[in-house]
């Protein structure tokens, strides 16, 4: 019988045209990075990030204010799931260990800012959020203490129980925290500057759900520049080593259990946004609003996004977001009442989980770049014989 | 060590004339990835003899053992047994054709007791007489006295005595040995060797041994094959093979 | 005193019930090495196949026997179509699939037996027996619950002590490619053990819901209790799941018994005995080694 010894053993598949590991992917950014010569964006990798952050801007402007009030609404609610992806995204992809427990990280960012915004003088807004960040980031360094330890199926039975446990804490602290009504969240009114930039951009009206549509925007396109520098950074190369040489990792130096614990930090602030974005978005942080299935279905976004690619978990968030509604009217249309017409989503998360595991396990993402960096690689290889050759 | 009596109970026998080729590898190619381990192998292991196939670290010689048993698919190439075309059989169904493959590393199932393994040895047979497995035991005192006892507890000669019953058990015609003497020591590897030794003169046993070990297993083979870098070198008797000096210092380093 | 008999009386009935669902994930791991985290989502599906049938009028004894059978079959077919490709993989990969499966199959339940609550019955009742003039915390449904449990085991270590097939088994769980070699079919040794250890699970899903209401979700928490009551004998031992299992079935019940709104701890409590044991002693509490690398 096999023993595997590292977590994700065969990760070194990147240059292979099948790829085995669920995180091949995640070796991609890595190639690409020293070859950055033929992309239109600068060759610093800082100076690239911050042109992709000013196109998302601009992007983000132009679709909110081109898209109707519900489509701004959706759009709010995929900024936290991308939030939280993303750093589900590195934790997984880059670092190798699974987590099932962020919907519990999300929890407790939501339930931060709503503690904050029931003040009847609440505190500036990106003060409540950046507390509920650290509140996540607290919880999770303890989690990745704990977890730091462990891998594969260890790691995520008991980042499970974390899931499924978590939220029982709102019920037991029943005066605090609401119980399982929850806490009902006060949303925060656009402030005038905000209107009159709404004014002048568009001429649309300046409603809540715009304001929260751009708060979602802001924190997403904040914490995506982040964690790519951190990606690039040599924070990041140290993460992948840590996932594929741990042996060598170890040898070399390097404390594996302390840069796993940054890893399950880092990934946990950003499931604290993602929560504190979300109590604003639906106006609500309740221990209905996190169960299993949300931590389930984050993993789904990045497992089809390809584990460790942010663009990845970005794209698996739209279809967390856009595809219910559509399984939703399908369902209806095949004769299902509302209820049930509601689970064909759940279904289809956890059909695409299987079947994406085994026929394409770098993920949708991952795939795409795979093939293409294998067909360069060919023509590479290609121009160099008829070189040599001639 | 005890006599061993009755012939038939253990070694099946081939029914094939000693000498005739039993066990015929036939431009036998296989890799791993883009590293070609055998590169047109072919040999032959005869009837009641015991052939040894030679060679350093990385010559391909468990690779060998590994595509005739079907662990391995080849790219190209047959393996025949008694005529018969293997070559695409299972990996389960090789062992009910007569062939039992004794893998590196020995084999022991270490969670098992040495019984268990015994009888694991013959599962597929259905059910066995006890008398098949007090030979095994009368061939190998050794493991008798630890037959309830975890396999894991063994040390490395009972193990290797525990596998090669476990082998006899299931009555093959012929016999697959990787690297027995490993990690041994040279009085075990002699012991154990001798057993070979019997059990093929005895019974009509055939073996295919592979082994780094070239002096040792020289000394009890009758065919002496060297394999290099995937491919046979030389195939002669044994006895000529010891005497070639040059050939030794070559490729089997002794 | 008499609290504390009734508090530990129905966690050693809660503790049964949870190692028997230890030992159905034991089964899984020690032969792939897999932890089948859909194992509480395919028993529920098995309970739900019971309500339907025992609200189409059939008896509970009907219900139970073919919840059972179609748990063998469901453990059959998801070895070989679902898991048998990852199987040997990488172990994130065959993690993501067991939880692709609980996804799937808890939506499913819900889109075909609906969301709702709906209750479970027993056949035994629940009043418990009056021992002088107290009752006592200890009903028949319980003693059915011990007695169904208990028989399960006696009839998992006759399989794997005496019979042939049995011997197979383990053989093909501690040495896959060595079984092959001897001519045991491996594969079709892995899937029975996952049909078995699907049969397991179902039968503490059904035993759990005795009394009680089921809904798709159900089992969420047993797949928890499970998970922490086999690594704490150690993930790779059936005894050290079921010792697990007591052990962790007392513990929560003095838990939820002791504290104020304790039964709001329980899933909390869990969780911290778990990163307990996960943190002091990871090979489990009967281990020897220490470290946990696989």
């Amino acid at each position: 019988m096999s023993a595997p010894n590292t977590p994700v053993s065969a990760a070194g598949a990147a240059t292979e045209e099948a790829p085995l590991t669920a995180t091949a992917a995640a070796n991609v950014p890595s190639t690409q990075a020293t070859e950055s010569g033929r992309s239109f964006l600068p060759a610093s990798t800082l100076l690239r990030h911050l042109v992709t952050v000013l196109l998302a801007i601009v992007g983000s402007v132009i679709l909110l204010e081109i898209t109707d009030p519900f489509t701004n609404s959706q759009l709010a609610q995929l900024s936290y799931y991308a939030i939280a992806a993303g750093g589900l995204t590195v934790l997984t992809g880059l670092n190798g260990q699974i987590s099932l427990g962020h919907g519990a990280l999300m929890a407790v960012g939501a339930y931060t800012t709503a503690l904050f915004l029931q003040a009847d003088e609440p505190v500036a807004l990106p003060l409540i959020l950046l507390v509920s960040v650290l509140t996540a980031t607290v919880v999770g360094a303890l989690v990745g203490v704990a977890a730091a330890r462990l891998h594969g199926p260890y790691l995520a039975g008991a980042t499970l129980a974390l899931a499924v446990g978590l939220p029982g804490l709102a019920i037991y602290f029943h005066d605090t925290l609401g119980g399982e009504q929850g806490l009902r969240v006060r949303a925060p009114q656009p402030p005038d500057l905000f209107k009159e930039f709404i004014g002048w951009v568009s001429g649309n009206s300046a409603t809540g759900t715009k304001w929260l549509a751009y708060v979602g925007a802001i924190c997403l396109i904040l914490t995506y520049f982040l964690l790519a520098n951190l990606v690039r950074s040599r924070i990041g190369r140290t993460w992948r080593a840590v996932r594929d040489q741990e042996v060598a990792a170890e040898l070399a130096g390097i404390n594996l259990g302390a840069w796993r614990v940054l890893a399950f930090t880092v990934s946990a602030a950003a499931a604290g946004l993602a929560g504190g974005v979300l109590a604003l978005v639906i106006r609500l942080a309740a221990p209905s609003g996190f169960t299993l299935v949300l931590s389930l279905s984050l993993l789904t976004a990045i497992v089809l996004g390809g584990l460790g690619s942010l663009l990845g978990a970005l794209l698996g968030s739209a279809l967390l977001v856009f595809l219910p509604p559509f399984v939703t009217d399908l369902g209806a249309d095949l004769g299902l009442d509302n209820t049930e017409a509601a689970q064909l989503a759940p279904f289809v998360y956890g059909v695409v989980l299987i079947v994406a595991m085994i026929f394409a396990p770098a993920g949708f993402v991952g795939t795409v770049r795979l093939r293409w960096l294998t067909y360069r690689a060919k023509q590479r290889a290609a121009a160099a014989r008829s070189s040599s050759g001639g | 060590m005890s006599e061993p009596h009755g012939s038939t109970a253990v070694s099946a026998g081939s029914g094939t004339a000693p000498g005739t080729a039993l066990l015929q590898v036939q431009g036998l190619t296989s890799a791993y990835g883009p590293v070609r381990a055998l590169d047109g192998v072919t040999l032959d292991a005869e009837a009641g003899r015991i052939t040894a196939v030679l060679g350093a670290n990385g010559a391909g010689k468990t690779t060998l053992l590994r595509t005739i048993s079907g662990l391995v698919r080849p790219q190209a190439g047959k393996v025949l047994l008694d005529g018969e075309d293997i070559t695409r059989s299972a990996v389960e169904a090789m062992v009910s054709k007569g062939m039992a493959h004794v893998p590196e590393g020995r084999g022991v199932i270490a969670e098992l007791t040495v019984d268990e393994n015994l009888r694991v040895g013959s599962l597929f047979r259905g059910k066995v007489g006890k008398d098949e497995y007090d030979r095994v035991y009368d061939i190998f005192p050794r493991i008798a006295e630890r037959r309830n006892n975890a396999a894991h507890t063994l040390s490395g000669g009972e193990r290797q005595m525990l596998v090669i019953g476990r082998a006899l058990l299931a009555q093959p015609r012929i016999l697959l040995l990787d690297e027995p003497s490993l990690g041994l020591a040279p009085r075990i590897v002699a012991q154990i060797f001798g057993l070979l030794r019997q059990l093929v003169d005895r019974e009509g046993l055939s073996v295919l041994l592979v082994e780094q070990n070239a002096r040792s297993a020289l000394s009890v083979a009758d065919v002496g094959i060297v394999l290099n870098l995937g491919k046979v070198v030389v195939t002669d008797q044994a006895r000529t093979l010891m005497a070639d000096e040059g050939l030794r210092h070559a490729y089997l380093g002794f | 005193m008499q609290q504390f008999i009734n508090i530990t009386l129905s966690g050693l009935v809660e503790g049964m019930i949870y190692a028997a669902f230890a030992l159905a994930l034991v089964l899984i791991w020690r032969s792939t090495r897999i932890v089948n985290f859909a194992q509480g989502a395919m028993a529920a599906a098995t309970a739900f196949i019971a309500l339907a049938l025992i609200d189409a009028g059939q008896s509970y004894w009907v219900a139970l026997i073919v919840a059972l059978v179609s748990g063998f079959v469901l453990g059959a077919i998801v070895e070989r179509v679902i898991i048998r490709p990852v199987e040997g993989g990488p172990e994130l990969n065959a993690v993501i699939v067991t939880l692709g499966l609980f996804v799937a199959i808890q939506a499913l339940i819900a889109i075909v037996f609906g969301s709702a609550f709906q209750s479970f019955p027993t056949p035994f009742g629940v009043r418990g027996f009056e021992v002088g003039d107290t009752t006592i915390a200890l009903t028949p449904t319980s003693l059915y619950i011990i007695g169904s449990v208990l028989i399960t085991m006696a009839l998992l270590v006759a399989l794997f002590r005496f019979t042939r097939v049995g011997l197979a088994m383990r053989a093909s769980a501690f040495g896959q490619e060595v079984a092959r070699l001897l001519g045991v079919r491996v594969g079709r040794m892995l899937t029975l053990g996952w049909a078995l250890a699907a049969v397991v699970g179902s039968l503490s899903g059904l035993l759990i819901a005795g009394g009680e209401f089921i809904y798709p979700a159900y089992m969420d928490s047993l797949i928890v209790f499970g998970f922490v009551a086999a690594v704490l004998g150690g993930l790779d031992s059936p005894v050290g799941a079921i010792v697990g299992g007591l052990l962790l079935g007392l513990a929560l019940s003095y838990v939820s018994g002791y504290l104020p709104r304790g039964s709001a701890l329980v899933n909390v409590a869990a969780l911290v005995i778990l990163m307990v044991v996960l943190l002091v002693r990871p090979g489990g509490l009967f281990a020897s080694s220490v470290a946990r690398r696989a």
